[in-house]
């Protein structure tokens, strides 16, 4: 095979291996601190992306062209509004569930998720078509080859990588971190030391929550299209990323999220069938992971278990 | 002092209810204005609320459930009296017959996660096996067509044992993902694969039954013809009560006792010397193939099958009748089956909303009444027995 040719491969898949990799994150985060699944979480991803692409709309009214200008706001409204939202689904829908099995739950979220998605569909202005996204990062490429790095996926990469690193950062050497990661330890501990539970829940929701924004609007510059259904496919994607990585692990989550890329591009590319089986084949080695490593390949570390 | 009269309702008051039920089912099929639907279904909300605040609905219940048999006979007498109601109907018969599969097909998810606690996030695609088999062994081979619908529910009980590894090793959220990942492989695989029609599907030949071609409609004298769905909400029907009686009987059993076991604590279980993995496999097959069989009819009433109605949402939709159902009871099976099949197809001026709509409710029904329409009551081994 051609060198570059592999070359774009290996970019391609780790273009899609970051953006399920933040997705899976937020999976992670949820988690930990509550040992919940929010389901709705691919399709917060969504709304992220048509509130960025509102955004981008309602600044282009305003007559403002700075790209620097037009790429930041984009994102941070998009991710102040989503971890708004991704609170107020903690506040609202998970935390009154925690008594119940966690099949509510994750059923809750699926069905929010759904609700999240037809109201996409049916109250963004012809939100059932898919509507282009803007190209807001130079769109320079190199040419080496059959290889063609472009510059907008480069600084994708990094910004993810930063973003990433950065929440690494905030949750091992900060003192919010401490309390994230206390709560998720021991909820009970954590709230004899003072720590407001209910605070730090909504703080960590509202953080994956702006993850998952981040990747959608992600998602939008890398395809330059979005639609309403496209969260559902990310969002389980990212969910069996963080699984197969080991729940509650941050490093699990994004192993997780590169692996099911890899298993997309080796099956699309290296495999004798047709490219199209490219997710059956990923989803079959991810049934094997688990059936090989039930608990997923960083182990959670289970101390009830008998 | 136990109280020698029986508690609640009498002979009466049970018929009386199913009466009432059946003529607001009928009454709900047969309006076609929206504002008269609405009215109707808030009439219905109003009057089961009236009917618990004064205690009605507690004493039929009681009654019900103390007379097992004749609840069976009246269930069937009141689809009988529905469906010669509409025997011309074509479209509300086949909502009908479509309930009936629904709830034979939730039957085998109420039995993997209903009572033994095994999640099953891809009935769906074991209901497609089932459509797919028949599709394939109607068009293709002289298999007859009863036969079909068995091995649908096999093929679907021998797929499922593809996953029984990573099901029994995983549990809680890493067994979700396991179904998950399952359905969406299903989907894709289907829509991809030129050999089962790809997206554009499959047809599926109608159902003939030892020479009887239930696509014909009835002729029954002169001027009387019935539709060709009431062929399949009979044999729906007839199939809804063997697997009912299977499913009810298997609760009652000291298997369904060890199934229990293992949901509610399975270390506490495997102590008192249950076989886990035994149990799972046994409830996670049974499960899958009446998910099959039901699948099997289902296709062949249609006539044609494509990807699109087996994904992942579809088998959400499943595992949501279980839950509004009330995990674990099978009546509850039948009474949300009927809501979620129903009510979106008769309120069509909301057409559009009907998902965002359907979602909402199931959302509220987990915040205020977790626990399903109709909770599972405590199991009776012997239906109208009375303590002395």
């Amino acid at each position: 095979m051609d060198v570059g040719y592999l070359a774009q491969y290996v970019m391609n898949g780790l273009m899609l291996g970051m953006m399920y990799a933040l997705v899976a994150v937020g999976f992670t985060l949820f988690f930990g601190v509550l040992d919940v699944i929010k389901f709705s979480h691919g399709d917060v991803l969504t709304v992220g992306a048509f509130a960025g692409l509102a955004t981008y709309l309602g600044l282009d009214l305003l007559g403002i062209s700075s790209p620097v200008v037009l790429v930041l706001c984009v994102l941070s409204v998009s991710a102040l509004c989503m971890a708004l939202l991704g609170a107020l689904i903690a506040r609202y829908l998970v935390l009154p569930l925690r008594s119940a099995p966690p099949l509510n739950t994750l059923l809750i979220t699926l069905m929010l998720g759904t609700v999240l998605r037809e109201s996409v569909r049916l109250f963004y202005p012809q939100g059932a078509n898919p509507k282009p996204f803007p190209a807001l990062l130079p769109t320079d490429s190199v040419t080496m080859g059959n290889f063609n790095l472009r510059l907008d996926n480069v600084m994708m990469l990094f910004a993810g990588t930063i973003v990433i690193v950065g929440v690494h950062l905030l949750l091992t050497r900060t003192k919010l971190g401490l309390a994230i990661r206390a709560v998720a330890q021991d909820e009970e501990t954590a709230k004899t030391m003072g720590i407001n539970f209910k605070l730090i829940v909504l703080i960590t929701f509202g953080l994956g929550s702006a993850l998952a924004a981040f990747a959608g609007i992600m998602n939008g510059l890398y395809y330059n299209e979005i639609n309403f259904g496209m969260g559902l496919l990310l969002g389980v994607i990212g969910f069996s990323s963080a699984i197969v990585g080991g729940l509650g692990n941050i490093y699990g989550a994004i192993l997780g999220g590169f692996l099911f890329a890899a298993l997309q591009t080796v099956g699309a590319v290296a495999m004798p069938f047709a490219s199209a089986y490219k997710d059956v084949f990923a989803f079959g080695v991810i049934i094997l992971i688990m059936a090989w490593r039930p608990t997923g390949l960083i182990r959670e570390k289970v101390s009830e278990r008998v | 002092m136990n109280d020698p009269r029986p508690r609640g309702g009498g002979l009466i008051a049970c018929i009386v209810a199913t009466i009432a039920v059946t003529a607001y089912v009928i009454a709900l099929l047969v309006v076609e204005s929206q504002i008269g639907i609405l009215i109707l279904l808030a009439g219905g909300v109003a009057a089961v609320l009236a009917a618990a605040r004064f205690g009605v609905l507690a004493r039929v219940g009681e009654g019900l459930a103390r007379r097992e048999n004749t609840l069976h006979l009246l269930a069937v007498v009141g689809v009988v009296v529905a469906t010669a109601f509409f025997h011309e109907d074509h479209f509300i018969l086949l909502m009908m017959a479509t309930v009936i599969l629904y709830v034979l097909a939730t039957l085998g998810l109420n039995v993997q996660f209903g009572f033994t606690g095994v999640l099953n996030f891809a009935g769906a695609s074991f209901f497609g096996v089932g459509c797919y088999t028949a599709a394939v062994l109607s068009m293709h081979t002289a298999v007859p067509h009863i036969l079909v619908l068995l091995i649908g529910g096999l093929m679907a009980a021998l797929i499922g044992s593809i996953l029984l590894l990573p099901v029994l090793r995983t549990r809680g959220h890493y067994a979700a993902v396991v179904t998950i990942a399952f359905a969406l492989l299903f989907k894709t695989f289907l829509e991809v694969n030129d050999v089962l029609g790809g997206p554009q599907g499959l047809r599926v030949a109608g159902m003939n039954l030892f020479g009887w071609e239930f696509n014909d409609n009835i002729q029954i004298g002169e001027n009387l013809e019935l539709s060709f769905y009431v062929n399949y909400i009979v044999l729906g029907l007839i199939l809804l009560g063997l697997a009912f009686a299977f499913v009810r009987r298997l609760e009652r059993s000291w298997i369904g006792l060890n199934l229990d076991a293992i949901r509610l604590d399975d270390t506490a279980a495997a102590c008192f010397g249950l076989n886990i993995a035994r149990w799972k496999i046994t409830a996670f097959t049974i499960g899958n193939f009446l998910t099959g069989v039901a699948g099997g009819l289902y296709a062949m009433m249609l006539g044609f099958i494509a990807p699109t109605n087996f994904t992942f949402g579809d088998s959400l939709i499943l595992v949501s009748i279980v839950l509004l159902g009330g995990i674990g009871n099978v009546w509850g099976l039948v009474v949300a089956t009927t809501i979620v099949i129903i009510l979106p197809e008769k309120l069509q001026a909301i057409q559009e909303y009907r998902f965002l709509l359907y979602g909402a409710m199931v959302i509220l029904m987990l915040l205020f009444r977790p626990e399903g329409l109709l909770p599972r009551p405590l199991r009776r081994y012997f239906p109208g027995w009375q303590p002395r």
